[in-house]
């Protein structure tokens, strides 16, 4: 028998369906040609597979309805923001005005690339308050670099590079401290309380003379926003300090409020979460960084200006207002694409819709806590921003561990939600809805979890097998990281 | 507005459920002093039209390489992309999804990763490689970071010929540790030179093939050297589609291959998104940076996919992590894959030839003009010509004419050294015969003004 199941087809690797001497593209036949490599000329076989067209198309599309997406269900995953990709930002992405343009062709016929990047920026300054923006960074990860870099910066710069403590609370994300530590910065973790924010006390007693700075996710990964932060950023600033906010979830509060009035110094900005370009399976990102006028010397090169309507690129660090820069984080100057994208989203919503949508966010979020609370456990009290955070607690004595509550939940049609993490919380499972989910999903997605809740107590088993309508079942990790077999090879693949 | 589904009567019901009557009764912990009513300068919401009303007069301000004649490259390629590629990733299950945590539900996404890692493997000649990298430029900048890790040295030499801007990089991201960097831009790569830099404290070479100026070379007596004084050989690519007919980086002798993917699959874009390739031995594979795919089986015994050797990565390791790279670049990645599926090794191959072929065209017909120097002895698709003008100034009046002719070097280099005469001048497959003879017609008529 074929391991195909109705329209999920078993598909084998492209090594084992294609073949050296198939190829989907008519390309010119060439005449004998003397070449001009040199001695680094190579006519050896390659070993890659080709498919014809129809063949192609077939493999990716059949590979394609192996993946959940958020055009077809709910994904809930905590603190990655999956909300809907509008289609016009992918047709505005492809305007060849755009997606057709050489990062290095003169500056005179690339005005309108330059005067792209000056709109956004503009906007991601007002919506945030700050005082400047760079738009280079190419995700989030990056643009934390980015900010740090700016911090680490402007202390060598007061020469102080004594200073070489970052606090990081126990509830951030893991490239908080992998950046800081990347950095050369000594890495010290404060506590979360017992509300799921930073202890203030456990803050305060962390400051010496060695003091860099803090980064603090706001709201944090608790789903909750800090209430302190005014009082932190006036302690870090008074103690000489930076505050560096991870805007991971700017998507909590964008339109709403304006996270300079809070008092922080830097802060990027996940365009592929908050502005909605797609994720991609797994990018490309952008995560611009806004920083605060103590900062904005210190960015990193290149600079777009706008000069009464003429644009230009500041790309040499010799340049007047790149002196103190950090330097350049990578080639050329961002992420075109997802700018593009992205102020499609922003023009389409202006800032009106920018509020709602922060509040639909929350409101979502909220209506989730308030219906589940019955049957899981919310982590904390009290209302939350845009995700709400349960703990294990609701699976004591079931013998059902968080992950097999999650895979349960595949089962029943949905992605589940992040689990294990935020580390302060034992099981944990953070669900973020978004704004882009009806009151008819949200409703459909309690049941759901409910009805998987009651079943705890019946069938405890159904929870170990799970999945089980899925094209594969659960896989085995330990094997896959103990022997690690990362590409196809030509002899047989014997499987453990 | 038409991406949110709340109606007013929905919002008016839920605020009931959560028991609240206004909306700021959920933003309680935002201190008292900030406002949750602030003014922004900015328009309100706009219908699709207007949007593409708006971005599209943006758009048309630029002129685009689809309009003129073509020759720019300098880490950035022009190919034609099959129309099959695009199709295929802008399905909603690979636009739409997340990184595939949840791989009973994402083997669709690992599966083409684990292909995308095979076929980099190959055309570099390597044992393994990583899911990708955001761009060429921080796949160097992450090699040279892994090279230190693993030789536990610090110092660095890079070739002269190296992409300024990617050494820039290596220096913003590696110098903040304090590092030692030799790297001095100029057109001269001599093998002899820098290996006359290789000791014991150095941890790894860094050498562009081809070069930032064009030329092609062969590289394993460097890497003996290196290899003998217990430094690594880093290979960057630019032009990906060089590798159909040059030897693989692996073959002579590299340890780390760091490219850049854009030229398969990905349009110019400005400059991003692009795609990093990195790969490397199997010796080292567990301090190569970034997402890795890994074949398994399931409880089924039946064959998967997962995101594997996790350990290396932030979100188990923390402040100890390899790097702090979290995405990668999934769906240029994706495109990547699809268009070399589409090639093939034959359509590779023959791709490699036509780029070739075009380059050898133009460089024929710049060789009878006096005014012109072509200063490569090899290359692949893209050579230095010495103008008789400064460069930016033989490009901006090119391109007042409706040539993109190429990118001046001074454009790029901020270090010093007279290069105002040198121009990058890269061709491709989509060049034709008249996009040359336009080319040279209207150089004679700038230089001869």
């Amino acid at each position: 028998m074929n391991k195909n199941k109705g329209l999920d087809h078993d598909e084998q690797l492209l090594f084992e369906v294609g073949g050296i001497n198939k190829t989907g593209v008519d390309l010119d036949e060439i005449d004998n040609l003397d070449h001009m490599i040199g001695d680094s000329f190579s006519e050896n076989e390659i070993g890659l597979a080709g498919l014809s067209e129809p063949e192609t198309i077939r493999h990716y599309v059949r590979l394609s309805r192996k993946n959940y997406s958020i055009d077809a269900g709910l994904y809930p995953l905590g603190s990655c923001t999956m909300k809907h990709n509008p289609r016009l930002n992918e047709k505005m992405a492809r305007i060849e005005g755009f997606s057709e343009i050489h990062p290095l062709q003169p500056i005179s016929t690339c005005q309108g690339a330059l005067e792209l990047i000056d709109l956004i920026s503009s906007w991601l300054k007002e919506l945030t308050g700050m005082a400047a923006v760079t738009m280079t960074p190419k995700a989030g990860a990056q643009g934390e670099l980015c900010g740090m870099m700016a911090i680490k910066q402007a202390l060598l710069d007061r020469n102080e590079l004594n200073r070489k403590v970052v606090l990081v609370p126990d509830s951030a994300h893991g490239t908080n401290p992998a950046t800081a530590a990347f950095l050369g910065f000594e890495v010290k973790t404060i506590k979360s309380n017992d509300k799921g924010l930073i202890d203030f006390s456990d803050f305060m007693n962390n400051i010496d003379e060695n003091f860099a700075g803090v980064m603090i996710t706001n709201p944090n990964t608790c789903g909750l926003f800090e209430t302190d932060i005014v009082k932190i950023s006036e302690l870090t600033h008074k103690s000489g300090g930076y505050l560096y906010c991870d805007g991971a979830n700017f998507n909590a509060v964008v339109g709403k409020l304006k996270p300079g009035d809070l008092g922080i110094d830097a802060m990027h900005i996940n365009l592929h979460k908050t502005f909605s370009t797609p994720h991609g399976g797994g990018g490309p990102g952008s995560g611009p960084v806004v920083f605060s006028d103590r900062l904005e010397k210190f960015c990193p090169t290149p600079l777009v200006k706008n000069i009464k309507g003429d644009f230009i690129l500041v790309e040499d660090s010799n340049e007047k207002d790149l002196t103190k820069s950090f330097g350049r984080l990578n080639v050329f100057h961002g992420q075109m694409g997802m700018f593009v994208r992205a102020m499609s989203y922003m023009l389409s919503h202006g800032a009106d819709g920018l509020k709602q949508v922060s509040e639909d966010a929350v409101l979502n979020a909220n209506y989730l806590r308030a219906s589940l609370s019955s049957h899981l456990t919310p982590a904390f009290d009290g209302f939350c921003m845009h995700e709400i955070l349960f703990s294990d607690d609701f699976l004591k004595d079931t013998g059902v561990e968080t992950l097999d509550f999650a895979k349960a939940m595949i089962d029943e049609g949905y992605h589940p939600m992040t689990i294990y993490f935020p580390l302060v919380i034992h099981g944990a499972l953070l669900v973020e809805p978004t704004e882009t989910e009806s009151k008819q999903s949200l409703d459909h997605f309690i049941k759901t979890l409910c009805d998987l809740v009651e079943r705890l107590k019946k069938d405890s088993d159904s929870f170990k097998a799970a999945p089980v309508f899925t094209p594969i079942r659960r896989l085995d990790e330990t094997q896959a990281a103990r022997k690690p077999v990362l590409r196809w090879k030509e002899e047989p693949l014997i499987a453990v | 507005m038409r991406y949110l589904p709340l109606t007013n009567n929905d919002r008016e019901n839920m605020k009931k459920v959560i028991g609240i009557s206004n909306i700021n009764e959920m933003f309680t912990n935002v201190p008292k002093e900030v406002s949750l009513d602030p003014k922004f300068n900015l328009p309100s919401h706009k219908t699709e039209m207007e949007v593409g009303k708006i971005l599209s007069e943006i758009a048309n301000k630029n002129i685009n390489s689809n309009q003129v004649p073509f020759f720019l490259g300098a880490g950035a390629y022009k190919h034609h992309i099959p129309a099959t590629v695009d199709h295929i990733i802008q399905r909603s299950e690979f636009l739409t999804s997340y990184t595939p945590y949840q791989p009973e539900i994402s083997q669709g996404t690992l599966q083409y990763l684990f292909e995308f890692q095979t076929q980099v493997s190959l055309i570099t000649g390597m044992d393994v490689s990583n899911a990708s990298m955001y761009d060429g430029s921080t796949s160097t900048a992450e090699a040279v970071s892994m090279a230190k890790r693993i030789t536990k040295r610090n110092k660095v030499v890079i070739s002269p010929t190296l992409h300024p801007q990617y050494a820039e990089v290596i220096n913003t991201l590696i110098s903040s540790n304090e590092d030692e960097i030799d790297y001095e831009f100029s057109e001269n790569f001599e093998v002899e030179k820098l290996i006359s830099k290789i000791d014991d404290s150095v941890s790894c070479v860094v050498v562009q093939n081809p070069d930032f100026f064009g030329s092609c070379h062969s590289l394993e007596q460097l890497a003996e050297y290196a290899h003998s004084k217990g430094a690594l050989l880093i290979v960057v690519v630019n032009e990906i589609i060089s590798l159909g007919m040059m030897k693989s980086p692996g073959e002579m002798g590299a340890d780390i291959v760091a490219c850049e993917g854009q030229s398969l699959g990905n349009p110019l874009n400005f400059g991003g998104p692009y795609i990093g390739l990195m790969s490397t031995k199997d010796k080292y594979v567990r301090q190569l940076p970034g997402r890795i795919v890994g074949e398994t089986i399931d409880m089924n015994g039946e064959k998967g996919f997962v995101l594997t050797l996790a350990t290396r990565e932030q979100h188990i390791r923390r402040e100890k992590a390899t790097s702090n790279i979290c995405t990668n670049s999934g769906l240029c990645s994706l495109a990547f894959t699809i268009h070399l599926s589409l090639l093939g090794e034959m359509g590779f191959k023959k791709l490699s030839k036509l780029n070739h072929e075009a380059a050898i065209k133009l460089y024929n017909k710049l060789k009878t003009l006096d005014c012109f120097e072509v200063k490569n002895n090899s290359f692949f698709n893209e050579f230095t010509v010495k103008v008789p003008i400064d460069a930016s100034v033989f490009v901006e009046k090119m391109a007042e004419k409706g040539v993109l002719a190429g990118v001046p070097v001074s454009r790029l280099s901020n270090q010093e050294g007279d290069f105002s005469n040198l121009l990058l001048v890269a061709s491709s497959e989509i060049n034709s015969d008249f996009d040359r003879e336009n080319f040279i017609k209207l150089a004679k008529e700038v230089c001869y003004e």
